[in-house]
């Protein structure tokens, strides 16, 4: 590949998904994550009892992102040929887990409001 | 009492918010190189990958010249996209966009095509006999798939008694996809191969032999089923190190392989394809020489996928710029093959699977001679010399089944050349090259296109 620059990178991207839907799931991300940062700052400290329900609901998330990857790709866990398609796969499994966490976590905190420390 | 336990949080949080801004704005960011002022006229023949990929970059590095792109062809293909559209995985649409789509505005776009090129004059002629002079001429015209040399064929029998053609488009490779769906339903004797001339993407034969094997399988037919590959020469890929791997997949999936057959004739009635063999001269261990005149094979087949010849344009091979001494016969632009400049016409360079040079036809090495072609032409324009080298690169995700690739990447010295040491390795049939064909392939095509990679 040549010049992989991060312009590339994101222009690649934008064709993945087109334009608007790319940075419409930037700014999603963005978002959720700003959220994310806001709770912990409003609340000052990490719930365990929300950080638990998220944690119960990143294997879904794992499972979910595999699952969607390879059926966008019309492929199987049959097609795992070598140590770096395990990466993907547990890279695709770890991003779905951690962002289905901090979604969890982010949308019981902005519903359910501050909580006070026990 | 609240608000003072916000504010330097608050102060944080846009912090953070402004940071992320000032990176997005960071990757938005153009390199900032000067455009060079000129009057030049600088016409490209062919809006194919090669010639809409510089005229977009070309634009951006040239202030006030005079740009005409000269291409009849309303639809765009997508090329790389054809085995998957002959796989069942993509409609054919998958494939198709708009020429006009992918040009930028501040080109003049003549909708027509080249019927003659005169170096001498610095003339292209459209079919319609519109006279286009220019300073720097680009020929980046593709290549002609040459049907009417395979006898007794032609494309409307494509989809029927067996026959596909990926090559011939994007429909015809859905019709392939027809034949082939209902080949695997039952089985038979499939037949592959590659003509004897350069080709496009060499290694999209050896692709849809591994398709239709995988569907065999799938559809539980490969048992009742016989698969041959009829190498033109005595290889199967023209690196030897990847040929040594195709052939021992090809042992794997239990492929026969004959050698020394160039397809001359398909009858589609009687499913028969027709082979010249050259003639061989062997040595036996006595020192008897022994020839086998050439001759005249067939191989019946129950399903086979045609690829004819592939030659330069006529317009190109009456322009007087093609090779005389090399790949007699085939026309390709007589280039020098690290600068694709002309070798003696100082302002014409060639681009693409036009340009004469070893290997190197594929949208991959598009993307590679794209910066080389523009450094030496607006250096050219600014009386200096250019500086960047094609070595040749050619890229090619060899698909082995649905599902998995191995990404084979070579120079002109047929040296592997790996975008990704360490990660992700050449010769090994992964997962992770299949996601890179199927989904990053085409945007990075589509950005390369835009002048973007």
């Amino acid at each position: 590949m040549k010049q992989l620059t991060f312009e590339t990178l994101i222009a690649v991207f934008e064709e993945i998904f087109g334009r608007g839907l790319f940075w419409t799931m930037v700014a999603v991300a963005v978002v959720v994550t700003l959220a994310y940062l806001y709770v912990l700052i409003r609340d000052r400290h990490l719930s365990a009892r929300k950080f638990l329900l998220a944690q119960m609901f990143m294997p879904l998330g794992a499972i979910a992102s595999v699952i969607f990857v390879q059926r966008v790709t019309h492929s199987s866990f049959a097609d795992i040929g070598g140590p770096v398609d395990w990466i993907v796969l547990l890279g695709v499994a770890g991003a779905g887990a951690v962002g289905t966490a901090i979604l969890v976590y982010t949308v019981q905190s902005l519903t359910k409001g501050r909580q006070t420390a026990e | 009492m609240i608000k003072d336990v916000f504010s330097p949080s608050r102060r944080g949080f846009l912090g953070l918010a402004g940071g992320a801004a000032a990176l997005s704005a960071m990757g938005a960011a153009k390199p900032a190189t000067a455009a060079v002022q000129t009057k030049a006229r600088v016409v490209i023949v062919g809006s194919g990958a090669a010639g809409t990929g510089l005229v977009n970059r070309l634009v951006q590095r040239l202030d006030g010249a005079q740009i005409t792109i000269v291409d009849g062809r309303k639809q765009h293909w997508y090329q790389p996209g054809f085995t998957l559209i002959a796989a069942g995985l993509k409609n054919a649409d998958y494939s198709v966009s708009g020429t006009g789509d992918w040009l930028p505005t501040g080109v003049n776009w003549v909708e027509d095509y080249a019927a003659a090129i005169d170096p001498e004059a610095q003339r292209v002629t459209t079919v319609g006999g519109e006279a286009i002079e220019y300073d720097y001429l680009v020929v980046a015209t593709g290549l002609k798939l040459d049907w009417g040399a395979i006898e007794g064929f032609s494309l409307d029998q494509v989809g029927q008694n067996g026959l596909g053609a990926v090559y011939a488009g994007p429909d015809y490779a859905a019709k392939t996809w027809a034949a082939m769906d209902q080949f695997t339903e039952k089985g038979g004797v499939a037949l592959f191969g590659r003509p004897a001339t350069e080709m496009k993407c060499a290694g999209a034969p050896l692709k849809y032999t591994f398709l239709t094997d995988d569907y065999l399988r799938k559809k539980g037919t490969r048992e009742a089923s016989q698969i041959i590959y009829a190498a033109n020469n005595k290889g199967l890929f023209s690196v030897p190190v990847v040929n040594e791997k195709v052939k021992l997949l090809f042992g794997d999936r239990g492929f026969e392989t004959r050698y020394d057959h160039v397809l001359t004739g398909i009858d589609a009635g009687t499913r028969t394809a027709y082979f010249r063999t050259p003639e061989q001269h062997s040595v036996d261990k006595n020192g008897i020489v022994t020839v086998t005149p050439a001759s005249e094979r067939k191989i019946e087949f129950d399903f086979t996928n045609v690829i004819p010849p592939m030659v330069a344009p006529d317009v190109v091979r009456e322009s007087g710029l093609a090779w005389e001494d090399k790949w007699v016969g085939q026309g390709w632009l007589e280039v020098d093959q690290q600068t694709l400049r002309h070798r003696r016409y100082a302002n014409v360079f060639g681009l693409g699977d036009i340009a004469g040079v070893p290997k190197g036809k594929t949208a991959a090495s598009v993307k590679w001679q794209i910066p080389v072609v523009e450094d030496h032409l607006v250096a050219a324009i600014e009386g200096k010399d250019g500086t960047e080298i094609y070595n040749g690169y050619t890229s090619c995700p060899l698909i082995t089944k649905v599902g998995r690739a191995m990404l084979v990447e070579f120079d002109y010295e047929n040296r592997l050349t790996p975008s990704f040491p360490g990660v992700i390795a050449p010769l090994e049939e992964l997962w992770i090259s299949w996601l890179m064909k199927e989904i990053a392939l085409k945007p990075t095509y589509n950005a390369m296109l835009r002048g973007k990679a």
